[in-house]
């Protein structure tokens, strides 16, 4: 006996209801039944509590691992950057040094010249000055 | 008016019946009928028996305070209507939520149509036939569903799927019609 038959058609939709739609319901119906019972009757597979035990260590061993792994590859890349940080500072330190080392030793190498020249130039007898400007204007030529 | 007095004197038959009856009596009786209910309406074979299980949890807490106005069958799916919308509620609140895990394919439903004496090309036909409804029942709302499937799988009159749902007659009736006509535009959509 179908729906319709059964209730009447208490709905306007059931009173246009065609064979089609019918079985459609019909067949629908008897898969969710057959689907249910199978269901409700699978066998069930129960997880010993050992067993449930170990797997609930073994998750907390893996999450200490990752946690303690986490923070060693923390601790260590910040050692790193210390490192390269230093070290960057230590040579930056170093060319600073090799640089004032380098105007130092420019500026004494300036100095003794102009000494020498003065030493020089004082050390021309008042006799030979006439020559000495001589000199001094073919070069400036 | 008649429904109403029929209403009555059901619920006083009822009410004599379910004095008597033991809860666990009435758990072998309509278990499989609330977890069938749950099942087609979730689709999740997991969530249907935890669904069960909370159904029959409260149902246990609560019984000394059944007062038996309806049958037990209509108060226990209307506790299970109740935890079905509220599953659905939290769901689309956790939004983030992976859904549904355990949640079978669209056809796998139609995998379980009993194969009788019909020749396989028969049973091919019912199967696509089985698929186009479960997508159609799919896309109703959730109301609508329950309403299609307390009528279509559970075969339930109007009067007990109004008292289940808490709507009116003519409430059930309007969402029953809107869940045909889409089914039906379903099935011969595919035609």
């Amino acid at each position: 006996m179908s729906i319709k038959d059964k209730t009447h058609g208490e709905t306007g939709a059931e009173d246009e209801m065609t064979p089609d739609l019918e079985l459609a319901l019909r067949e629908f119906r008897q898969s969710v039944h057959a689907w249910s019972e199978a269901a409700m009757n699978r066998p069930r597979l129960a997880v010993p509590p050992r067993r449930r035990l170990w797997r609930l260590a073994a998750g907390w061993a893996l999450s200490g691992l990752l946690i303690v792994g986490g923070l060693s590859a923390g601790v260590f890349e910040r050692h790193r950057q210390q490192v390269t940080i230093a070290q960057a500072r230590m040579a930056e330190h170093e060319r600073l040094a090799a640089e004032q080392r380098l105007q130092q030793a420019r500026l004494s190498d300036e100095d003794l010249l102009a000494k020498v020249d003065v030493d020089v130039s004082q050390a021309v007898p008042s006799a030979m000055e006439p020559l000495a400007q001589l000199m001094a204007e073919d070069e400036s030529k | 008016m008649a429904a109403g007095t029929l209403e009555v004197a059901m619920s006083r038959s009822t009410a004599q019946e379910i004095a008597a009856e033991d809860f666990s009596a009435v758990v072998t009786k309509h278990r499989p009928q609330i977890f069938r209910f749950l099942l087609s309406s979730t689709r999740d074979v997991d969530l249907a028996e935890t669904l069960t299980q909370e159904c029959l949890l409260k149902a246990h807490r609560n019984w000394a305070s059944f007062r038996g106005e309806s049958s037990a069958m209509t108060w226990l799916m209307r506790i299970a209507i109740n935890l079905q919308k509220d599953h659905w509620r939290n769901r689309r609140m956790q939004f983030w939520r992976k859904t549904q895990v355990n949640s079978v394919e669209l056809d796998e439903a139609s995998d379980w149509l009993p194969s009788g004496e019909s020749s396989v090309e028969q049973q091919l036909l019912a199967r696509e036939r089985v698929a186009q409804v479960s997508k159609a029942v799919e896309k109703l709302s959730e109301r609508q569903r329950t309403v299609f499937l307390l009528r279509y799988v559970e075969e339930r009159e109007l009067c007990e799927i109004a008292q289940m749902t808490g709507l009116s007659e003519g409430t059930v009736k309007a969402h029953l019609s809107r869940a045909l006509t889409r089914v039906r535009a379903e099935l011969g959509g595919k035609r």
